[in-house]
């Protein structure tokens, strides 16, 4: 019988924490149902089953404990012939079930000894109940030193936070630093840079725009990421992974798109198949995955298909990006700022919107001459965005 | 709709793209990019949540009137009120 393995989320994934079953035992399950949300140092991601068939056995609660990548979390009985032959005997290798958090303090519930009556009103103890507050610790304000509302919420407010953020953005610091030295380390760089003419591209933008309801709006990120999906396909080599000593091209092109997170630190989630789809499409796809990016919502699959990576530093005033590329990945893609520079139109110096795109290529898959092809692809799709 | 209706309205589409927000925080003439560090794509899904809250088209040409709290007020009273004013027979 298939076993639900704790999935590898991400090149730097080491270990994750289960937060959430979707299905119970005896669910059907589809391909591609998500089933479990798994917290990793980056994110809470919504992991699917590729596996149809119907949850069998539960073999990991959700709870706090951190668990290397493999670990058996569930039994899942397959679908189709696997389903009809005899199940192998149950090896209880998953780590034991963590254990439940520990039930909140809930003094209120509880008659206080005598002599020591606490005088609140049932609001206030209501309140007290909901925040996991223990009125024995409070002091009361209201007549008689009777607890009131505010005080059981300046109480709540007064208690040690729970450590879950920071401790997050410290994890993701660590999954961040930890994936960038091993690219530093491993993968020699060579950077390529060129500023792009983006006249077309703004004016047919702008036109376009004109005339579609802000539901339907196209964003100028769109436009780059269909140009790079696009000179993907021009230039296969630089889209694919480092594996075993070897580049292997990847056949589709997921465009890993870098979205910075509110409260710091960042995730490259995959836009799967970007060369194929409209650039209506495309941006329906893009303002879903950064929102779900945002809200911590985002896929197994998102976080693991990146073919290339594409960053964009441009709204933060910046020209150029000379980004380090996400292993095992072969290339990240930068763009800069769209600035108006003057430029030579038919002879004639003109200003006009440039944006600078550069290459971060791994000079053992391949060299600056097919970097130079790419970066030149990039720039002839964006002088037609009409066609991209 | 009143000006305070409006401003509770832009707040309330704000704080969906930043669930951090803290009215109270917010220097009502000062850039919201800048004040709330958003990029483009909150930025246009807070003019989706504007238009989707009031009910009025908003041109991309418009934008920048969007910059600031007050401007956003300011702006969509302008279009509430042309939207709502009768038009002559």
């Amino acid at each position: 019988m298939p076993e639900f393995l704790l999935p590898k989320l991400g090149a730097d994934m080491t270990e994750g924490r289960l937060v959430e079953w979707l299905k119970k035992p005896g669910e059907p399950i589809a391909r591609g149902d998500v089933i479990a949300v798994v917290e990793t140092d980056k994110a809470n991601i919504e992991v699917e089953s590729w596996v149809p068939g119907t949850m069998e056995k539960i073999l990991v609660e959700p709870g706090p404990d951190w668990m290397p990548v493999g670990t058996p979390l569930a039994l899942i009985r397959a679908e189709g012939p696997e389903a009809a032959a005899p199940p192998p005997p149950t090896q209880p290798r998953a780590p034991p079930p963590a254990a439940p958090p520990a039930p909140r303090p809930l003094a209120a519930a509880h008659p206080p000894p005598p002599g020591e009556r606490v005088h609140v009103s049932p609001a206030a103890r209501r309140r007290a109940e909901a925040l996991g507050v223990d009125l024995a610790a409070v002091q009361g304000t209201g007549p008689d030193g009777r607890i009131t509302l505010e005080d059981v919420d300046r109480a709540a407010a007064a208690k040690p936070q729970p450590s879950a953020p920071p401790d997050r953005r410290d994890r993701m610091r660590e999954a961040i630093a930890a994936a960038m030295s091993r690219a530093k380390r491993e993968i020699p760089h060579y950077y390529l840079s060129t500023t792009v003419d983006f006249g077309p591209a703004t004016q047919w933008l702008e036109a376009r725009n004109r005339e579609r309801p802000v539901t339907e709006r196209l964003l100028h990120g769109v436009l780059l990421l269909k140009a790079v999906a696009l000179a993907l396909r021009a230039v296969p080599e630089l889209n694919g992974f480092w594996i075993d000593g070897r580049a292997v091209q990847s056949d589709a092109v997921h465009v890993g798109v870098a979205v910075s997170l509110r409260g710091g630190g960042l995730v490259a989630p995959a836009l799967r198949d970007a060369d194929k789809q409209s650039l209506d499409a495309l941006m329906r796809s893009f303002q879903d995955l950064v929102t779900r990016a945002r809200a911590g919502t985002l896929r197994g699959a998102e976080m693991t298909d990146a073919t290339v990576t594409v960053t964009s530093l441009g709204e933060r005033g910046v020209e150029s990006v000379f980004g380090i590329i996400y292993p095992p990945q072969l290339a990240l893609v930068g763009f800069g700022k769209i600035v108006e520079r003057p430029w030579v139109v038919g002879g004639a110096v003109v200003a006009r919107p440039v944006i600078t795109a550069t290459l971060s290529g791994d000079h053992r898959a391949t060299d600056g001459h097919r970097g130079a092809l790419f970066l030149d692809a990039v720039d002839r799709f964006l002088q037609n965005p009409q066609k991209l | 709709m009143t000006r305070d209706e409006i401003r509770t309205g832009v707040i309330a589409a704000l704080a969906a793209v930043v669930p951090e927000l803290e009215p109270g925080g917010l220097d009502p003439r000062v850039s919201l990019r800048d004040q709330l560090d958003i990029d483009s794509m909150d930025f246009l899904n807070f003019t989706i949540g504007l238009h989707k809250a009031f009910g009025v088209e908003i041109p991309e040409t418009d934008a920048r009137q969007l910059a600031t709290l007050d401007g956003c007020v300011e702006y969509l009273a302008a279009r509430l009120a042309a939207r709502d004013r009768p038009s002559a027979a």
